[in-house]
């Protein structure tokens, strides 16, 4: 390639143009970039394509009355999904109060001054080691150590404030409050870690300011630290609750898999993704069909609450950043 | 470095003329092992306007954010000496630095607003404070006295982090003389501006200096003669093996640049020395 800017250099200057080398290399991965872009949507697109033509019978069959109604009864071919639904939502969101509260509150305490830095390290990596636990430990857990755990208190709450919707009925066994505590322990690493990263983010001038306005540190952490830091700390809280929403195993193990509609924390429940993981193996073929079916709405569930986080995220970033 | 303890240059202690509001003596900053800045007295006068000068890295800052403790958000920074306001050295350990910061304010080298609005970034003191009054007024005087009103009273909702970088520095002035702070810090509080802009921070500071006290870093020597009552002028001191910072003189501005006593004052005012 022929530099055309060759006489500005005729003082002894030594800039030039990338070589035609370079040139290729940058198109090189802008394709690479751009194709594995392509496939990821290829592959959601197909794996949509084919859920939806497995589901296609169930979704002629129901239509609107599967969201609707509350009966999953193979032998008279009777399906829908309204209770797990509910039950979906419902753990996922307690798990996000719970854990999302608590997973902010450690990316706080490690991030903020309040131990030492290595210190700080080593305790991050012990609260990502909780995200390599395997699902089904924790089910296990929750059967052997949680739920005899939480008895004696769920029968306490319910004999003396029984009256509150909360507290409506006693806690059997599995049930809806250990699944939900379960689920925020597991989201917890993955709104911690996102967390820590973006009150890291906040540059040290940022916390020089606050304090130079003479605010206590908890006026700072509060009233400057999380503000600044609200839409990678949204977007934890988002990315939280989408695994609760799909979480399956621990779930299947623990909430129950009943399908009512309740309040109660301590009352059984099912979500979709325990719906599927525990009536797949014995299901016949119109079983299976509504079973899809029942993915599917799970994956417009995620879809929809990730597309509500990203506008709120966006809505903080316009609101907070100033960026258009 | 013992046996040259004696040989090392101490300037005279400027004796101000009227009231002192902080008295800084400074024994000893060091920043970890390293010894920053050494022996400086540095007494900043009421409602006067105090400028300090010297080449980079001759402990300006250093000194300038000892006067309010913000210097304690630095792990390793250690202080010797004391900082006498009020009648209270603000480095004795009954004194919260949180206090120190309410009265003492700062306006920091980089413009650095919070992530919130406009209105919001120069109400956080009044609120803070518990201002009861009118908060909306407070802070369209604010931003009036840091010429920035009339760009921003459109758009006072929008993040302050949208504003241009000298648009952004006005408003942390603001935001800092918001609650009219009895003493204004101010580290090179016009490096990001252009000379109008400049110009009427420079009119604020001397409107400012009729209720408050200030004191302020800058590299700009016209500014120094233009704005400051008394000029300290630093300088680094290498002859101890480190880069230690210390006060070389300190007067009445006119005299530091008329008629300096020191021959490394008179060098650097006349841009013989970097
Ligand atoms: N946070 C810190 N940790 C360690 N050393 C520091 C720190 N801040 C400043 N120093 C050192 O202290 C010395 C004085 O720094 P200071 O920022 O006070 O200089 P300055 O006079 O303000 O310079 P400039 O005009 O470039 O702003 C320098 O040698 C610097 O390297
Ligand atoms: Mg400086």
């Amino acid at each position: 390639m022929s530099n055309l800017f060759q006489a500005a250099n005729a003082s002894g200057g030594v800039s030039g143009p990338p070589s035609a080398g370079e040139y290729a290399t940058d198109r090189l991965f802008r394709g690479i970039a751009l194709s594995s872009a392509f496939v990821i949507i290829l592959l959601v697109a197909y794996i949509l394509w084919e859920l939806g033509r497995e589901a296609a019978p169930a979704v002629g069959e129901y239509g609107l009355s599967f969201i609707t109604g509350s009966t999953w009864n193979a032998s008279k071919a009777q399906f829908s999904v309204l209770p797990e639904i509910w039950g979906t939502l419902y753990s996922s969101l307690l798990a996000l109060v719970l854990g999302g509260a608590f997973g902010i509150a450690i990316a706080i305490f490690l991030t903020q001054d309040f131990i030492n830095h290595r210190l700080a390290t080593v305790f991050r990596t012990i609260v990502e080691m909780l995200a390599a636990i395997p699902s089904v430990v924790f089910g296990l857990w929750g059967i052997y150590v949680l739920i005899p755990l939480l008895k004696p208190g769920a029968e306490w709450l319910h004999q003396s404030l029984g009256w509150f919707p909360l507290f409506g009925t006693d806690l059997a066994g599995p049930g809806m409050a250990p699944a939900a505590l379960v689920l925020a322990i597991m989201i917890l690493p993955t709104v911690a870690a996102i967390s820590v990263d973006a009150f890291r983010r906040i540059p040290y001038k940022v916390k020089e300011a606050a304090y130079g306005m003479g605010t206590t540190r908890w006026e700072a952490i509060l009233k400057v630290m999380l503000p600044t830091a609200s839409s990678g700390v949204l977007a934890a809280l988002v990315l939280g609750f989408g695994r609760a929403l799909g979480e399956t195993m621990a779930l299947a193990m623990l909430i129950g898999n009943s399908n009512q509609i309740s309040l109660s924390l301590f009352s059984p429940a099912n979500t979709l993704a325990s719906l599927l993981a525990s009536n797949f193996p014995e299901a016949g073929r119109v079983e299976v069909q509504a079973l899809m079916y029942a993915a599917l709405v799970l994956l417009a569930i995620t879809f929809l609450v990730n597309v509500a986080g990203l506008a709120v995220q966006q809505y903080t970033i316009r609101k907070f950043e100033g960026k258009p | 470095m013992n046996a040259t303890a004696e040989a090392l240059f101490v300037a005279e202690p400027f004796q101000a003329a009227g009231d002192v509001v902080i008295d800084c003596t400074v024994n000893k900053i060091f920043y970890g092992d390293f010894l920053a800045v050494r022996d400086s007295v540095v007494p900043i006068e009421k409602k006067k306007i105090t400028g300090f000068i010297g080449p980079s890295g001759c402990g300006k800052s250093t000194v300038l954010r000892s006067l309010n403790r913000m210097n304690d958000l630095i792990s390793v920074f250690r202080f010797e000496g004391n900082v006498i306001y009020h009648g209270q050295d603000i480095y004795a350990k009954k004194v919260d630095p949180v206090v120190v910061r309410r009265y003492i304010g700062m306006v920091f080298q980089q413009p650095n607003p919070f992530s919130m609005s406009i209105f919001d970034n120069v109400a956080f003191g009044l609120r803070l404070n518990r201002f009861k009054g009118d908060i909306e007024e407070r802070v369209e005087r604010a931003l009036q006295r840091a010429a920035l009103w009339k760009e921003v009273k459109d758009k006072l909702k929008n993040s302050g982090l949208s504003l241009s970088g000298g648009q952004q520095q006005r408003l942390c002035i603001a935001r800092a003389i918001a609650t009219e702070p009895d003493v204004l810090l101010m580290d090179e509080p016009c490096s990001a501006l252009d000379p109008i802009a400049t110009r009427q921070v420079e009119e604020l500071m001397l409107e400012l200096k009729e209720n408050y006290t200030l004191a302020m870093v800058t590299h700009n020597m016209q500014q120094a003669t233009r704005v400051a009552d008394t000029t300290a002028f630093f300088s680094v001191d290498i002859s101890q093996g480190g880069r230690t910072g210390y006060l070389v003189e300190m007067g009445p501005t006119r005299q530091i640049f008329e008629d300096p006593r020191e021959q490394l004052t008179k060098e650097y005012i006349s841009g013989e020395f970097s």
